[in-house]
């Protein structure tokens, strides 16, 4: 969390020096890159410990509902679906912003948080649908598991489009410059960092059968 | 700057649309020290705080052991003695022995790779705010209700609601997570210093091997603290929300918390111990003047234990009953991480080795290191042979075993550290008389409290009791042992009293260089100035300091650049002049030695001012040298204070809903400062007179000094040759111009001799950068290898003096041609 | 430095002390006195491990007592050998602690695989082992015993253990005979002990298990076969009840049930209660409480006063009870034999 301190200062601390000179470092990245990948790195074990939990609690529940009772795949697949394809939305952002054409590159944006939102949507949804058929986070192992993991993820999924909104609002107030792209870019990392591990999440908990 | 004393932080001012409060500015002070993003006062924080914790860890140690002086012991209750252990565990790992290697890290890690600050020096602030307000929040709480209670390693399902209803266990569980946000925060920021703000020349095959401890001990932090905020978020859920995931009637496993907490647990033992085992590597050769025997075996193999570490977490859990696969596999997976730390033993031994040795007291204190840790690494081997472990685990052994790898090793190491840098943070020497009581008081309180706990355990005392009866016949060691704390508190008492007397009664000024020592960060005054080097130093190898002042003949003699035998140490004449000359040189404070050809810049103008730890004597200030320094800011501390606030609203928000409203506030908090800390620009520009070298960028920050800048400017360059790491290798003589065109615009032009101006900074420093790509194409410089030029002995004699900034840059540029 | 002999003095005194402490006859909880073959077994691939660490341990810190005398600067203008490093040297001190660790093992791991066989066989002894909040629960299946804090075994036959925990984990540790193995909600685990001779063997939890850790006492009594298979039959048969002209006793039975004492302990043939420790045969035991207090009558009465103020966090309630109904209660735990 701590570290998104700095993800939340990236749009108005360029990624380089003053002059617009990019990557001039040691490694070539700039520190603020560098760092997002550090804080990766440190969320891959985050994320890690969490999907291990889930995985070595299936099927260790005493009582129902079991994840055969409640899942329904094809919803799941559709809302993950949405969430791969603001990937792209969040690539086209990006390359926007490195053309210079700051139109598209708001258009990009608030497709990206919008196609997140509508994955929170989905997920709220099924979160509510599953409480209604019995499943709570106090139910049984599966509960306590399956909240856990697609909540922690989901508030990652929502702190991004706190991201991609302020860096939207950023480029209306004409405060995200071309020269400043990187803060797209390091955006984005982190915004494919959290689709690629809904991925994972989606097939340990949804298609590997338990 | 501006100098607006003591705006109030509640009436916030906004300024522009950059924030919610008025950019501070308090050039001294409390608010100067809240606000600041230095990271040597950051350090100095650090230090501080943690010492203070040292004292309140300690004297729960204390009462532990008075409890067990004598059978069947009254001092405390079962209750109170639990919350006591607990806390004295948990104190000593994440309030005293971290954050202590957190105030080395910060102090010297960018002294020692020629940075001017760490990358995000106001995540820095944050970081150590968050961890004095954990820490507090951590001991509220007492006086709510009762401590922690549950250990520190907090094995479920004990710390489950059912076992621990109270509010104990949630303080830990919510404490030790802002410990870790605090860390993981630390350690993002010193890896990218450490990988990306290296000085030109200053290869990772250079760096000091305290920076390479660094960065080790900074991936494990990066790496391990996940895992546990994952354990304590699952029991957080567990407690606060009715999750099962540790409750065994719903099937949850409680072995699945001790995975989680081992896999942090074991690599955290490295997090404590690496630092200390830097310090001591650098200390050795100063006072054995002679270099580190096998600098590179000594990095690798602590990236060996660094990586190994995380393969051995399961011989905490020999006694779980986890199958002869999994306990025979952990079981040679320790033994064989004994091999990387026993390396390290070897070489540590080989540097003294027909040294010359001196031993001052961080000498002393290193040397205990390596006998006190031998001790530690031994019994760890014997923990290795698991069917012997199920003896020896929850046993006074293994509490033996720690500390002499915790307080034998670590803070051994942590001593020796701050006898060694004292002079550098603080410019003056602290006693070497008292120093000596001391480490003796020291060695002698801690093997008689801890040798005979290695024979308590393995005769029948196990840990964590508040009693044991007479009938087991261990009165007489349990007692040695509690005299034996008490001489480590003598000794405590002995350090403090020396902290006084050598501050306030005979305060001897240090000069820039006492020890005769090897690295950057005693090239610079003592006190370092707020901008750490007047213009960016360049690495020629592994010592980059050392070299400057000797060079090796063909038979591997020592010889001074300025041809002169070596001689005693600044400090070794100041601390034997004491006694005859007495105070008289004090005052006189024209430090002998730096006349050696150390090229001092600033000696003989920097004593004068230790005062305050931030020179304003003759060190010129940054503004002066067009240094643009990242400026002072409230969000840090604000958005750290919100967090604990957070906390206590989640804590309470158990008992009563209604309580969650606490924590929605602090999240609000949060939120606000964070975002008003994104939209503050790093550092404020000059004054409007000033504006001619940012004009056109005023909102826009300057991440970092001047010198950090050109440090950029000239690898950008390699960059472009398309060098994967360019490291600075050709770039420095390059760099070293790009360096001074933007610290001190008007020398540009000469010493660069490209023809940028001193108002156009931008395109200088593109400009100076351009010319080094040629250089880099000449150099065969390649990447981790140390290029010939640069490597070691004959060619230092060619290293500038630093005090020669405008012929040095040129000079190492021909080198580096040459080679 | 001669100033620095005369310090030497304390560590001298402590290493006299820590002499005198190994010295020390065996000691009731001793791991370094092992007093069956599986705790045996341990120990003999442990000794030359230590011997070898103590090995190690003299080279190092003799290497560096012998460089601190002999290597001290003597002279400012001392100029040593600049040696940077070297590579044989360096890999000598790599491969060999690698080997000798090597060796150790590979017979650390056939221990490990020895150790990890459950005994099978008629003459095999078994016994569930539950952990309590705190005090330990043995029960002997097929055999009708259940009893409590102390564990009753012949001597010289494998004892197979399989250990439970009612609510947190706890640790197993009788040190004589072997080492500790956990006791975990969930899980079940096995330990073989075997005891050379008859005696008393101690132990404790070894597990942080909450408040009164310290007082879960482990306690193994091993007879000669014989006279283990008579403590078998007498704790497999119910107590015989009062006898009616002991009037006090009488009281005290009924107390036992007016005060709710049935609902939690169990006494064969008259109370089922499965919170507390059996107490069938509690006058057979010499110890209760987590095995902290001998068994007698004053100890007894001091308990029932307020059991939370004798043994710190006790599940055991105080029942306020008075003189007379204490007296009572204890003439009827005195027919439990």
């Amino acid at each position: 969390m701590s570290v998104t301190t700095d993800i939340a200062a990236a749009p108005a601390t360029p990624a380089v020096h003053a002059d617009g000179h990019g990557h001039v470092t040691n490694t070539g990245l700039s520190n603020e890159k560098l760092a997002m990948w550090a804080f990766l790195g440190s969320e891959c074990l985050l994320f890690g410990a969490l999907i291990s939990t889930y995985f070595l609690y299936r099927g260790k529940s005493v009582s129902g509902p079991t994840p055969k009772d409640i899942y329904d795949i094809p919803y799941t697949s559709v809302s993950s679906f949405v969430l791969l394809m603001s990937s792209l939305t969040m690539v086209l952002a990006l390359a926007a912003i490195q053309r210079g054409d700051h139109r598209r590159l708001r258009v990009w944006l608030v497709a990206t948080a919008l196609l997140g939102a509508s994955f929170i949507a989905g997920q709220v949804y099924e979160f509510t649908s599953f409480i209604r058929e019995g499943l709570t986070i106090k139910t049984n192992l599966f509960g306590s598991s399956f909240f856990v993991l697609t909540g922690f993820h989901g508030v990652h999924v929502t702190l991004g489009i706190v991201m991609l909104l302020s860096l939207w609002n950023l480029s209306l107030r004409g405060k995200l410059p071309q020269e400043k792209s990187e803060v797209v870019e390091i955006a984005g990392l982190y915004w494919h960092f959290v689709d690629v591990v809904w991925i994972v999440i989606f097939t340990v908990i949804y298609l590997i059968p338990s | 700057m501006t100098t607006v004393l003591e705006p109030t932080i509640t009436a916030p001012v906004p300024s522009g649309d950059t924030g919610l409060l008025r950019r501070p500015t308090h050039p001294k002070g409390v608010w100067s020290w809240i606000t600041t993003v230095d990271h040597k006062r950051i350090g100095i924080l650090y230090g501080c705080t943690a010492f203070f914790f040292f004292l309140v860890g300690g004297f729960e140690a204390l009462l532990i052991r008075v409890q067990l002086a004598k059978p069947n012991g009254t001092v405390l209750s079962a209750e109170v003695y639990n919350q006591v252990f607990t806390m004295h565990g948990t104190t000593m790992i994440f309030l005293v022995v971290m954050p202590m290697s957190a105030a080395f890290f910060n102090y010297l890690v960018p002294l020692q790779i020629g940075a001017r600050d760490v990358a995000f020096p106001r995540l820095n602030a944050f970081s150590y705010w968050l961890f004095l307000f954990g820490g507090i929040f951590l001991y509220s709480s007492f006086l709510l209700g009762g401590a922690p209670d549950g250990g520190w390693f907090g094995y479920a399902p004990n710390t489950s609601i059912t076992f621990s209803p109270g509010h104990n266990i949630d303080f830990w569980v919510f404490g030790l997570q802002l410990l870790g946000i605090a860390s993981t925060a630390g350690a993002v920021n010193l890896i990218v210093t450490m990988l990306n703000m290296r000085a030109p020349g200053m290869t990772l095959m250079r760096m000091p091997v305290f920076t390479w401890m660094t960065l080790v001990s900074s991936f494990l932090i990066l790496f391990a603290m996940p895992i546990i905020t994952v354990a304590l978020f699952l029991l957080m859920f567990d407690r606060n929300f009715g999750s099962n995931f540790f409750n065994p009637a719903a099937g949850g496993d409680p072995v699945l918390w001790q995975h989680l907490f081992w896999l942090f647990g074991h690599p955290e033992v490295y997090i404590l111990i690496l630092p200390s085992m830097g310090m001591v590597s650098e200390i050795l050769p100063v006072f054995a003047r002679k270099p580190l025997f096998g600098y590179p075996v000594i990095v690798f193999s602590g990236i060996a234990i660094g990586f190994m570490g995380w393969g051995v977490w399961v011989h905490h859990m020999f006694s779980v009953g986890l199958g002869p696969v999994a306990v025979s596999a952990f079981s040679v997976s320790t033994m064989f991480i004994a091999v990387p730390t026993g390396v390290k033993i070897f070489n540590w031994v080989a540097t003294i080795w027909r040294g010359s040795l001196r031993f001052t007291t961080p000498m002393l204190f290193a040397l205990g290191f390596i006998g006190m840790f031998t001790i530690g690494g031994l019994s760890g081997v014997t923990h290795s042979v698991s069917p012997h472990d199920r003896q020896q685990t929850d046993t006074y052994y293994v509490v033996a075993h720690f500390h002499y790898v915790l307080f034998g090793g670590a803070l051994f190491g942590i001593m020796g550290g701050i006898y060694y840098w004292w002079p550098k943070v603080f410019g003056y020497l602290l006693n070497e008389r008292l120093g000596k009581i001391n480490f003796w008081t020291w060695l002698i309180g801690f093997n008689m409290t801890f040798a005979p706990m290695h024979i308590l355990g393995l005769r029948g005392m196990p840990r964590r009791i508040y009693t044991y009866d007479d009938s087991l016949g261990l009165a007489a060691l349990n007692m040695l042992a509690t005299v034996g704390s008490f001489v480590i508190a003598f000794s405590t008492l002995v350090f403090i009293y020396n902290v006084w007397f050598s501050t306030k009664k005979q305060r001897i000024p240090a000069g820039d260089d006492p020890w005769d020592a090897r690295t950057l960060e005693w090239a610079t005054s003592s006190p370092p100035p707020d901008y750490n080097f007047p213009e960016t130093p360049v690495a020629h190898g592994v010592d980059a300091f050392w070299h400057q002042k000797y060079t090796e003949d063909d038979e591997g003699r020592l010889i001074r650049i300025d041809g002169s035998a070596p001689g005693a140490s600044p400090a070794d004449l100041l601390i034997r002049g004491r006694s005859s000359a007495a105070l008289a040189e004090r005052d006189g404070d024209d430090t002998p030695g730096n006349g050696n050809g150390s090229g001092d810049r600033s000696a003989g103008d920097d004593h004068g001012s230790a005062g305050d730890g931030h020179g304003h004597g003759a060190v010129p200030t940054a503004h002066e040298l067009g240094i643009h320094m990242p400026s002072p800011s409230y969000y840090p501390v604000l958005a750290a204070f919100s967090l604990p606030i957070i906390s206590y609203g989640m804590l309470y928000g158990r008992s009563s809903g209604s309580h969650y409203a606490v924590a929605v506030f602090g999240a609000v908090t949060l939120f606000a400062s964070l975002y008003a800390w994104g939209m503050e620009p790093s550092a404020e520009p000059e004054d409007p007179e000033e504006h001619h070298s940012t004009s056109g960028h005023d909102d826009v920050p300057v991440l970092v000094g001047g010198g950090q800048a050109a440090l950029e400017a000239g690898n950008g360059s390699a960059t472009g040759n398309g060098a994967p790491d360019p490291a600075g290798e050709g770039a420095s003589a390059s760099a070293g111009a790009a360096d001074t065109s933007e610290v001190v615009p008007p020398a540009v032009a000469t010493d660069a001799g490209t023809p940028s101006t001193a108002d156009a900074g931008t395109p200088s420093t593109a400009d100076a950068g351009t010319p080094s790509t040629a250089d880099d194409m000449a150099t065969p410089a390649t990447d981790e290898a140390p290029t010939p030029a640069a490597d070691e002995g004959g060619e230092a004699e060619a290293a500038p003096p630093a005090g020669d900034e405008d012929t040095g840059p040129s000079g190492s540029s021909t080198d580096d041609k040459g080679a | 430095m001669p100033t620095n002999w005369r310090k030497l003095a304390l560590p001298a005194l402590a290493l006299t002390f820590l002499l005198a402490g190994c010295a020390n006859s065996s000691l009731p909880q001793d791991a370094l006195d092992p007093e069956g073959p599986f705790a045996r077994k341990v120990h003999n691939l442990a000794m030359p491990v230590f011997g070898i660490a103590g090995i190690v341990f003299v080279i190092v810190e003799g290497l560096i007592v012998y460089s601190v005398i002999r290597f001290r600067r003597r002279s400012d203008d001392e100029s040593p050998l600049q040696v940077h490093g070297n590579a044989k040297a360096e890999l000598a001190w790599t491969i060999a602690p690698a080997l000798t660790l090597a060796l150790v093992g590979i017979f650390t791991v056939g221990t490990i695989i020895q150790l990890d066989r459950v005994p099978k066989g008629a003459d095999v002894l078994k016994v569930n082992v539950t952990g309590h909040q705190w005090w330990w629960e043995y029960e002997y299946p097929g055999k009708q015993v259940v009893t409590a804090n102390e564990l009753h075994i012949p001597t010289g036959v494998d004892v197979a253990l399989t250990l439970r925990s009612k609510d947190v984990i706890h640790s197993f540790w009788p040190p004589k005979l072997a080492g500790k193995i956990d006791v975990i909600p969930n899980r079940e685990n096995h330990m073989t002990i075997n005891a050379d001779k008859p005696g008393t063997y101690y132990g404790q939890c070894a597990e942080f298990c909450g408040i009164s850790h310290a007082n879960m006492r482990v306690r193994v009594v091993a007879h000669e076969p014989a006279e283990f298979a008579a403590w078998v039959k007498s704790n497999a048969a119910g107590p015989a009840t009062p006898d009616a002209a002991d009037t006090e006793a009488v009281a005290g039975q009924a107390l036992f049930r007016a005060k709710g004492c049935a609902s939690c302990h169990a006494v064969k043939g008259f109370a089922a209660g499965a919170v507390g420790p059996d107490l069938t045969h509690l006058r057979q035991r010499e110890v209760f409480a987590g095995a902290i207090f001998d068994l007698n009558e004053k100890n007894l009465r001091r308990w029932l006063r307020n059991p939370p103020g004798e043994k710190p966090g006790s599940i055991m309630p105080n029942l306020n009870l008075t003189e007379e109904e204490i007296t009572s209660l204890i003439a009827y735990l005195d027919t439990l034999k």
